[in-house]
């Protein structure tokens, strides 16, 4: 795979880590397209090989799927291997100022990497590892495909301002958010880290099926102190197209999905902020 | 020394697999079980030190928010004390472990994960232990682990032993080359059909006396992998003898029904939009400039009897590979599954000895098709399920995978000099016929290496095999493919060299594990594995592609051109035979077919005043009811393509009629998926049960807005024992069907599957399934936003139906939950139905309706009351204005029948003038209106009202069945 050389008037680069188990690359490529960036899927082997290839890029999305099987738990392995062989770039790449997005595997990951949430603004040390939430199993036991209702309830995260409402779906058997019992949750909304909560049609906290899973206050997707990387369970870029709405054929076709947003705000963060800032 | 690592879900935490093992528990009826824990257990096996050991348990294997461990590292100390909280109970241990060859998944991704924390393991080896507290006797803790907790045939189950560890897992079993041969030549009838028998060769003696013959004019005696390797190309898996061989039909002879019926018709409707038919591993049909899409649809029913999850799995896992494996390879899109099961409430006195639970078996393979398929990361959004009572101890599992392939990526040949390379999952004993093997001893140095003949899938090797294939396919650097399914190397390697001769060595194989001979490597059907024929100038650019995605792939032999098929083994020969003998040796007989109607007893229903109760119970039959809590653990959107949902309606939960991806999201074009089954009609007449499966799978095409001028068919035929002539009577019955709707309809068959022998003897009683024809079709839509759902949309809209309605409630739901068959079975008009589609294709093009709802199972008042509580408004219809057959008087007849052909149509009051003009021509009613309420109401001919029920009753009744 071949790189172009970056200059401001490209695209912003997108990169999509791939791995064993990963799906949603496809949809994930299109939304990001769509939103106006330029995407590479690059598998981790060749990433861990060739360190120094994440820095051509400014937004790193680790998407859906069953990365190695969601054996030993979702997420965990792919988690210990990124800790392992790629937290340095990784964090310097936060640092840089450039974006992260974990949906749904992807979040799990982040979450188990300790990536997410970074409270105090560290990130994780490959030597000292602790992870302050999880995602586990649903209340329901099993896997669920519904669309559900999300509400922002901050404006932390450069992926989207506050007090939007989105309707996306979840595809997932371990997306119940857990927190610790040393006020993790508590720090955690004070210094406005929950982006999404899982609401009702008309954005009211509510309770299962609308909060899908059962997680701990509703909380659907959180970010990390800076703003810049965010993890969600939902799947923003399953609602690109209008045609996807569940409910199009009632309702009639919108111009485009509610899940664009998502990935049109981090393309526009890259183009206006961190390139504004070079010559 | 192997480490015992134990990991269990904190007290404070609900355990999931546990809270779900309870409940299947209680759903056996043992109630005393007050509480159940999980564990999961790993064994490793390493040079690692405390230290280390503490750290692989902490960062790799539990969550520490949820979880805690316990290392237990020899037998003086005690496993993880999780009983407290029961000390006043018996807390009773199981413990479950995979038997030996039988592979978890886990346990190398679990070697992966100490890889990478920069340690290293010799071997990872996984079991499960629960822990049931309760007042229980041993029985039934017996009963617990035979039914709920583990499944024999792949599991080993220890129970109240603490501190297990299970020695020699690892420990080689060398193979010592034997060369073997039988003796034929100078064999009588008698003793080949006693080698048939002996190998599991399933060879009949006409067979058995055509090899022998061959070996005759060789001078020699055959070797086993040589009779192994015909036995399998002349299976009726593999060669469909029935279906290709002659039959006498009630005097009619039939050479090759398939090329008489289902192949005749797609080759007198010569579509220029076929591609390809019937010769490759799945049809191919034309998309779009870039792409055309290819179909196939399997079934794999003996493994699920036996192993429902792993079963399934190993079926959608199978029909992904024929996908993968057509044309040059084609990218998986669309999963669909139809399964038929007993009623999942029947007693378990009924229950044949050996055979599980229906309701065992459902989860089974709901869980199989969901886990295969959602880690695969391929919606699966079409399917359905059938209950009989006759499918409780043979059901039905029907798999089927849409694949999207360039359009210069169809075609496919070996070349003389290609090299033979082998990718993917390693080769072990999996699927060898019937052969047993013992299971491990606890901790006994155990000298059997055991061997489940069902495996269990692992779709993330799979996933793997199809992110590098598509890479190797993008770089051109191979010239053919196929999977390696039923018949292993054996029938992969035969088909791809069939007119160039092969030679493979054996050795190169890469195996799960030592000992295996060399006829074992060539007819193992280790899963997840496909076969290139590579240019050998590509040989090393191949080998990387595969190699960066962390894939096996081995080059085991070379394509000569010598029409001959060699197999060495270690530089022995071991088999040498022509290809023309293999594929065309095959002698032919000439099988009996008779058919004679049946007759069943007709019922009495007393005419009633109100029908209400009547639809509830139609509504909550095992058929119709519900299927949402299958279908949501289906991830049925992912790669982001769906357009019409399974689920549809204003709570996104009403059932749809056919599903419509968009495979290309840059592209307006969606592709259309449906089927069609009633199994009931098949009772009374094949011929139009098969005619009847057509209609529907059609009619849902033109339900969500599709039309009949792409649409292909695939036929797959689930019969009984097709050597009694009566069940070959129908067989030919239905395909006769098959070809006569076909033509009319002008929607040829593009490949189909049959599996035939379903049946079952119990003692001297031998149950066979009914007659099971599964039609599936596929169509091309050019705009995907002319899609329609079935939900009513808004009050004051119109309802029509289309369509003429008969006396025809034989095999019908209704008289079903009366008790009764009939013999009314419905039939198609083929002349009203094929013009009612077009027509209707006609206004739903033009954008004249709004929802649309195949009238199918249950009738006209189940296909109304779904659209009506689906879009959550009532509907008032008048049964005066339903168009009907001459003399059909009875309110229950036009409520219930099952008659073809028909479709009930929401239209908006200002397009009523347009929508009548477009569909002139045709039998048609407008017979009521959407209402701002929430009540059904339907009246009579008489006009007094039959039916009137809140909606959120009628939902409820459809609802419940399935809710588990």
């Amino acid at each position: 795979m071949t790189l172009k050389t970056e200059t401001p008037d490209n695209k912003p680069k997108a990169i999509i880590l791939r791995t064993a188990g990963t799906n949603c690359d496809y949809e994930t490529r299109y939304a990001l397209e769509k939103a106006g960036a330029d995407v590479d899927l690059v598998h981790v082997n060749q990433l861990v090989k060739d360190k120094g290839l994440l820095g051509s890029y400014h937004i790193f999305v680790l998407p859906g799927g069953f990365t190695y099987g969601d054996d030993i738990a979702a997420g965990k392995v792919l988690a210990n291997q990124l800790r392992h062989h790629l937290l340095d770039e990784l964090t310097r790449f936060v640092d840089d100022g450039k974006l992260v997005i974990g949906i749904c595997n992807g979040f799990q990951v982040l979450i188990k990497m300790g990536l997410l949430p970074g409270i105090n603004g560290t990130q994780p040390s490959s030597n000292e590892y602790r992870q302050e939430f999880t995602l586990t199993y649903n209340d329901s036991n099993k896997f669920e495909d519904r669309w559900v209702y999300l509400k922002s309830f901050s404006d932390k995260s450069v992926f989207i301002d506050k007090d939007c409402l989105l309707y996306v779906p979840i595809a997932h058997a371990e997306g119940k958010f857990v927190a610790g019992d040393g006020g993790e949750l508590e720090n955690l909304g004070k210094s406005g880290q929950i982006i999404f909560k899982y609401v009702d049609k008309d954005g009211n906290i509510a309770n299962y099926p609308w909060n899908p899973n059962g997680s701990l206050d509703n909380i659907a997707g959180i970010c990390d102190s800076t703003g810049r990387v965010l993890g969600m369970m939902p799947h923003p870029e399953r609602y690109i197209e209008p045609t996807q709405h569940p409910r199009w054929t009632r309702e009639g076709l919108k111009a485009e999905g509610d899940g664009i947003a998502i990935f049109r705000n981090a393309v526009n963060y890259v183009k206006e902020k961190m390139w504004q800032k070079r010559p | 020394m192997e480490k015992r690592i134990e990991v269990f879900t904190k007290a404070n935490f609900p355990d999931a697999i546990g809270n779900e093992v309870a409940s299947e528990i209680a759903n056996i009826g043992i109630t005393s079980v007050d509480e159940i824990r999980t564990v999961q257990v790993y064994l490793i096996d390493g040079e690692l030190s405390k230290d280390e050991i503490k750290r692989i348990c902490s960062e790799l294997l539990i969550d520490g928010l949820t979880q805690d461990y316990a290392c237990i590292n020899g037998s003086s100390e005690q496993p993880a004390d999780i009983q407290a909280g029961h000390r006043d109970n018996t807390v009773y241990t199981i413990e479950v472990t995979r038997k030996r060859g039988v592979m978890d998944p886990v346990e190398s991704t679990v070697i992966k994960g100490i890889r990478d924390l920069g340690m290293s393991a010799r071997s990872v080896k996984t079991a499960k232990r629960f822990l049931v507290a309760g007042s229980l006797s041993i029985e039934q803790v017996e009963a617990i682990a035979d039914k709920v907790l583990a499944n024999k045939i792949i599991e080993d189950v220890f129970i109240n032993k603490d501190n297990l560890f299970y020695e020699d897992k690892n420990e080689a079993i060398e193979y010592v080359f034997h060369r073997h041969t039988l003796e034929i030549l100078n064999a009588d009838d008698e003793q080949l059909l006693s080698i048939s028998q002996e190998g599991q060769l399933y060879l009949s003696l006409e067979e058995m006396k055509a090899v022998q013959k061959y070996f005759t004019t060789l001078g020699r005696n055959p070797t086993d992998v040589e009779l192994e390797t015909i036995a399998q190309t002349w299976s009726e898996h593999c060669m469909h003898k029935t279906f290709r061989g002659m039959i006498d039909c009630d005097g009619e002879l039939i050479d090759n029904l398939l090329a008489n019926t289902v192949m005749k018709a797609t080759s007198e409707l010569d579509k220029s939009w076929c591609v390809s038919v019937f010769k490759d591993n799945a049809g191919i049909i034309e998309f779009d400039e870039n792409y055309n899409i290819c179909f196939k649809v399997e079934t794999h029913n003996h493994p699920s009897a036996i192993e429902p999850y792993g079963g399934a799995n190993t079926g959608i896992g199978g029909v992904i590979r024929d996908t993968l494996g057509t044309g040059l390879g084609a990218k998986p899109i669309l999963n669909t599954d139809v399964f038929c099961f007993g009623p999942l409430d029947i007693g378990q006195e009924m229950i044949p000895e050996g055979v599980l639970h229906p309701k065992r078996i459902f989860k089974g393979v709901v869980g199989g098709v969901r886990d295969y398929g959602n880690r695969m990361g391929i919606p699966t959004a079409n399917g359905s399920i059938f209950f009989d009572e006759r499918y409780t101890s043979n059901p039905i599992v029907y798999c089927g995978n849409v694949g999207l392939i360039s359009r210069d990526k169809c075609e496919k040949k070996s070349h003389e000099g290609d090299l033979i390379l082998l990718v993917g999952g390693r080769t072990g004993r999996d699927g060898i016929h019937g052969a047993t093997f013992s299971s491990v001893e606890l901790t006994h140095q155990s000298e059997v290496v055991s061997g489940g003949a069902v495996q269990i899938g692992d779709p993330i090797m799979e996933k793997k095999v199809t992110d590098a294939l598509m890479k190797a396919l993008d770089r051109s650097l191979y010239n053919n493919i196929t999977d390696c399914g039923a018949g292993g190397l054996s029938s992969a390697v035969g088909e791809m060299g069939e007119e160039l001769g092969a030679v493979v060595d054996l050795e190169k194989v890469p195996l799960k594990y030592d000992g295996l001979s060399y006829s074992e490597i060539w007819i193992s059907e280790a899963q997840e594995r496909m076969v290139l024929s590579v240019p050998p100038e590509n040989m090393e650019e191949i080998r990387e592609v595969f190699q960066r995605e962390d894939v096996e792939a081995t080059f085991i032999g070379e394509f000569t051109g010598d029409k001959r098929l060699r197999l060495r083994y270690k530089g022995e020969d071991v088999a040498d035979i022509e290809m023309e003998f293999l594929h065309d040796g095959l002698p032919r007989i000439i099988r009996k077919a008779v058919w004679r109607s049946p007759s069943h007893e007709e019922p009495d229903i007393k005419v009633k005043k109100d029908y209400g109760e009547d639809l509830k119970k139609v509504l909550s039959s095992w058929n119709v009811c519900s299927k949402e809590w299958v279908i949501r653990q289906y991830d049925h959107e992912v790669q982001g393509g769906s357009v019409l949902k399974p689920l549809q309606g204003v709570d996104n939960d009403g059932p749809g009629d056919a599903c419509i991806i968009r495979p290309v999201l840059s592209s307006g074009k969606g592709i259309i998926v449906s089927n069609g089954m009633n199994p009931k009609y098949g009772d009374i007449d094949p011929y139009h049960m098969a005619a009847s499966a057509i209609d529907e799978a059609l009619r849902q095409i033109i339900s969500v807005g599709g039309n009949l001028e792409m649409v292909a068919l695939l036929d797959n035929f689930s019969w009984g024992n097709t050597d009694k002539p009566v069940c070959l009577g129908g067989l030919v019955r239905a395909a006769k069907a098959c070809y006569d709707m076909a033509i009319y309809y002008e929607t040829p068959f593009i490949s189909g599957k049959d599996s035939l022998n379903n049946e079952f003897k119990s003692g001297d009683k031998t149950i066979s399934i009914p007659p099971t024809l599964l039609i599936s079709a596929i169509g091309v839509m050019p705009d995907v936003t002319r899609a329609i759902s079935m939900d009513v949309k808004s009050p004051d809209n119109l309802i029509y139906i289309l369509g003429m309605t008969k006396d025809e409630l034989g095999g019908s739901h209704y008289y079903d939950i009366h008790g009764f068959k009939g013999n009314s079975v419905p039939k198609v008009d083929r002349e009203v139905g094929k013009k009612t589609m077009d027509l209707l294709a006609n206004a739903t093009g033009k954008g004249l309706v709004r929802s649309c709802h195949d009238c199918s199972e249950g009738g006209l008042a189940v296909a109304a009351a779904e659209m009506s509580f689906a879009g959550g408004y009532g509907i008032e219809l008048d049964l005066s204005r339903v168009p009907v057959e001459t003399g059909v008087d009875r309110d229950d007849i036009i409520l219930f029948s099952e008659s073809n052909s028909r479709f009930i149509v929401e239209v908006q009051p200002e397009k009523q003038k347009e929508f009548e003009e477009t569909i002139s021509g045709i039998p048609y009613g407008c017979m009521g209106k959407v209402l701002d309420n929430d009540v059904f109401t339907i009246q009579s001919q008489g006009g007094k009202n039959v039916i009137s029920e809140k909606i959120s009753d009628l939902k409820e009744a459809w609802q419940a069945t399935l809710r588990l």
